[in-house]
């Protein structure tokens, strides 16, 4: 980061009027005294938000801050891990993610992700990477998949590219268009919250103004956790921001979590400014 | 905020359809899932005991013939009278010592030295001979043999012998020590050889001086391969060596070797006492061939160890 | 084929000149080129025995391809002591057996490069793949005799009728069963390319990036829909690569396959009876034979050669796109 942010206002709000917080309305997911450890070593230490229903939320921090580590507790991608523990409650709806008899798969189908570097599967047509999630779930219906297809390819903006070669090869596609591919493929499962890790850190700036304009539309139909470590990105789709901090033994620390408005004009932590002016690496 | 903007409810619908279609496929998902990972594990299980099975085979059965008179000796006729009078495969250690040893002499310059120009040189002639060495080093190994047979055999009348046997040996291992070898120099990290080379040594310098040097160990993996593989070869030998009884440490004439011993035992079917004594001779031979493969094996870990 | 050798030595002259860095070395020009003259002269060596053995198999088969014709590929009688070279028995037989192979060990030696890559602990995954490799190892006599012991009186008194009587004598299966059969040298040679096929496709599966797997469990995929629709098929093309290499070794195999298939040479639909292939019939008849059908068997060795480099090369061309793919 060269030097402070200037004017992260979202658009068409002015800067003077008085602040919304997002949690005053319906809340997606609470997040209570979450820590994650790898070998009993601790990489994100008690954690505690809110995250608001159909708003978008970023994790905002330097290198090792834990965001990633944090967000991939969210749809227990974790449990890939061997020796990687998640304690803490998070609650999607009133369901406990972690409690007892809940099964990561089920979990998945709730909670999408989409990753730093585009993945989708390159033996698939581009129609087949958007319904793999509804198959994988069991469902086979022509209609029902061709609706959902449809629905999640506009959902990503990316429709009208591909209407007319949905047999083609995911490959085929720009690296901006195999990100809105992977949107799509989240979005056909209709998850209820989609965690996003630094989805644009591997794409040009084109291709990134694309996937962060997209971000205000995508909110109306599902929740979002977005990862990024570009301030002016935060600043830009979010409605909220967790700002989070690497302490002295390495695991990473919640500093501050507030309306990103207020966190990028008057945070109440001296370290959270010191981070939005560069201060930090 | 405008949610008018994109109808929900299909979107609310779907949700709804698929978290409960997910949920009630789960079941059979999840079962399907354990019981396909649990085929995936025997069947790797499967791999796994057939080699114990095989090394259990060759000790339960061979141990019982490994003796000092049975290493030391010739073999003998069974006869009637006396059906476990087998003899030893002196013949056979003897033979497959110096016909493998004369192969190692001839194979392991040519393959070195020729691997050395597939790792530093690129040209159509080069690419050529790479693909070469892929299509000899598939290739059946009797027909190897076959050729050796037409050529010094029958065509320089050079008859039986331990030698011919040798050369089609020797011609089954220069591929391979060919594309080992390969690998091995072209893992020595180029900077090495820039080094060198700043310093106005000749390329040849460089590489008798700097590259092989290093590629020592990554060269030991290649000769240590292609004997292990030369070791068990019978195909080639078949028609070459003349397959004799008695033991001679002379190459130009006929010599047996183990493989060769073991498949004798097996070609008329003429005593089963001769057969089972094969175990023994197998236990030799596999032994001797897995301290090889092993071997090469450790040099192949030592040199990507020094590498780091 | 003839001139490669003559293009050795210009190209030995030429090659300094090649060499990217050449122009800002010291004048070490002509310890160089000797250099250059031993590497080359070296190869050479390999070029002309190569050629030579070329030369030497087609050269030898002309008689047959002379008094035969295509009757060798097409003819069913092969019949030395009467003069009678249809190679068709020799074909089938080699086809029938590297089929079985295939069909036998291809599910288990992917399901097993599987379970070596996903499903082991990561600290026991060099250790099994190496003693899976070390099956590679055992010679084949060795194989051809845990045939003939062991294998052999099993088939013949237990899997064979086993085998008819569950397939309701089905014609494979059908007629007089021998322990020396068809689908014994088949079973062996399931054993020999079972490494081939782990080692090779486990590289391909490794290659598989790590992301690809998360992003299928991340829209609910279970670990086994996982592996089976994204890892799977991402690794088609090193797997093909794998499967054509093994497919090559077992068309090729010789002494395991002589001792087990019982040189049958009459044409049978039944796998259960006795058979021949390409190699093991060289293997078994090259010795005391008179000139022509020393001849016949030079010329079924061309064809080997045909079959088996072409699917050796085809292999090997999967496995390179196989592993630059894995580089992008």
């Amino acid at each position: 980061m060269d030097s402070a942010i200037t004017v992260p206002a979202p658009d068409g709000v002015l800067t003077d009027e008085p602040i919304e917080d997002p949690r005053s309305g319906p809340i997606a997911m609470h997040l209570r005294d979450v820590s994650v450890s790898f070998n009993n070593r601790l990489a994100v230490r008690d954690v505690t938000f809110e995250v608001p229903d159909n708003k978008v939320t970023a994790l905002i921090g330097p290198s090792g801050s834990g965001k990633t580590t944090l967000l991939r507790a969210l749809n227990r991608l974790h449990d890939l891990t061997k020796g990687a523990k998640v304690q803490g409650e998070i609650l999607l709806g009133d369901t406990d993610l972690y409690g007892k008899g809940m099964h990561p798969t089920l979990i998945r189908t709730r909670v999408g992700m989409v990753f730093q570097r585009p993945n989708p599967f390159p033996t698939m047509s581009i129609y087949d990477n958007v319904v793999s999630g509804l198959r994988f779930n069991g469902i086979h219906k022509k209609n029902v998949l061709n609706e959902a297809a449809e629905s999640a390819l506009i959902g990503a903006a990316l429709w009208d590219r591909v209407k007319d070669r949905l047999k083609a090869h995911a490959s085929t596609l720009s690296g901006g268009e195999q990100q809105r591919l992977c949107i799509a493929r989240a979005l056909a499962v209709e998850p209820e919250v989609l965690l996003m890790d630094e989805p644009t850190s591997a794409l040009d700036p084109i291709s990134t103004q694309r996937i962060e304009e997209l971000m205000s539309e995508l909110k109306n139909r599902v929740t979002v956790i977005i990862v990024t470590h570009n301030m002016q990105q935060a600043a830009r789709v979010s409605d909220l921001c967790v700002f989070l901090l690497m302490g002295q033994d390495g695991a990473g620390e919640q500093i501050e979590v507030a309306p990103t408005r207020k966190l990028f004009t008057e945070p109440d932590d001296p370290r959270t400014l010191d981070y939005i002016h560069g201060r930090f690496g | 905020m405008s949610v008018s903007t994109l109808p929900a409810d299909p979107i609310l619908e779907r949700r709804a359809l698929v978290q409960s279609t997910a949920r009630r496929s789960f079941a059979r998902r999840t079962l399907v899932s354990k019981v396909m990972l649990g085929v995936c594990g025997v069947t790797l299980a499967f791999c796994v005991a057939i080699l114990v099975w095989i090394i259990y085979l060759l000790i339960s059965n061979g141990v019982q013939w490994i003796s000092v008179n049975y290493l030391t000796q010739d073999p003998s006729t069974p006869t009637v009278l006396q059906p476990n009078n087998v003899g030893g495969i002196k013949n056979a250690i003897v033979g497959s010592i110096v016909i493998d040893g004369l192969a190692i002499v001839m194979a392991v310059p040519i393959g070195i030295v020729a691997g050395l120009l597939l790792a530093e040189a690129d040209n159509a002639f080069v690419n050529a001979i790479r693909t070469t060495t892929e299509v000899m080093t598939g290739l059946p190994s009797i027909l190897l043999g076959v050729f050796v047979y037409e050529i010094l055999v029958i065509k320089y009348k050079l008859g039986f012998s331990g030698i011919a046997g040798s050369v089609a040996l020797a011609i089954l291992m220069i591929p391979i020590i060919m594309k080992a070898s390969e690998v091995a120099v072209r893992s020595v990290p180029s900077s090495l050889k820039e080094a060198g080379l700043s310093l106005g040594l000749s390329k040849g310098r460089v590489s008798r001086r700097i590259v092989v040097p290093t590629a020592t160990p990554g060269l030991l993996t290649a000769a240590l391969l292609a004997t292990s593989r030369a070791v068990g070869e019978t195909a080639p030998l078949l028609w070459l060596i003349g397959a004799t009884y008695t033991t001679s440490w002379d190459p130009f004439k006929e010599q047996s070797a183990l493989p060769i011993s073991i498949y004798q035992a097996f070609l008329n079917g003429i005593s089963p006492q001769l057969q089972q004594s094969a175990w023994g001779t197998a236990l030799v031979l596999v032994t001797v061939v897995l301290f090889l493969n092993l071997g090469s094996r450790l040099a192949a870990a030592y040199s990507q160890r020094e590498r780091r | 084929m003839p001139e490669a050798i003559d293009t050795v030595e210009p190209t030995a002259a030429a090659a300094p000149k090649d060499r990217a860095s050449g122009a800002r070395r010291a004048p070490v020009a002509r310890s160089d080129r000797a250099y250059w003259a031993t590497l080359y002269g070296t190869t050479a060596i390999f070029v002309v025995i190569c050629v030579a053995f070329l030369v030497t198999l087609i050269w030898n088969s002309v008689p047959a391809w002379r008094f035969s014709g295509l009757g060798l590929i097409t003819g069913t009688k092969w019949d030395p002591q009467n003069s009678s070279y249809g190679g068709l028995p020799l074909i089938v037989g080699t086809l029938e057996t590297a089929a079985i192979a295939l069909v036998l060990a291809v599910p288990i030696g992917i399901t097993a490069a599987v379970s070596i890559v996903h499903l082991v602990p990561s600290r026991l995954r060099t250790p099994l793949s190496s003693f899976v490799e070390l099956l590679a190892a055992v010679p084949s006599v060795v194989y051809g005799m845990v045939g003939v012991l062991v294998m052999a009186p099993k088939f013949q008194g237990d899997v064979l009728p086993w085998l008819q009587h569950v397939t309701g004598n089905f014609f494979l299966f059908s007629g007089t069963v021998s322990g020396y059969s068809v689908l014994l040298a088949g079973t062996v040679l399931t054993i020999m390319v079972l490494p081939t096929i782990v080692a090779l496709s486990r590289d391909a599966i490794a290659t598989v990036p790590h992301d690809q797997v998360e992003g299928a469990l991340s829209v609910g995929a279970t670990k086994w829909q996982t592996l089976r629709k994204v890892v799977v098929p991402g690794a088609r093309v090193g797997i093909t690569g794998a499967v054509t290499l093994a497919a090559a070794r077992a068309l090729g195999e010789t002494i395991a396959v002589a001792m087990v298939i019982g040189g049958n040479v009459h044409l049978s639909r039944s796998l259960a009876q006795g058979g021949t292939t390409i190699a093991a019939q060289i293997a078994q008849s090259f010795d005391g034979a008179t000139a022509l059908t020393i001849s016949n068997l030079f010329a079924l060795s061309v064809i080997l050669i045909a079959i088996t480099a072409s699917v050796n090369l085809l292999g090997r061309r999967l496995l390179h796109r196989a592993n630059r793919g894995a580089m992008l």
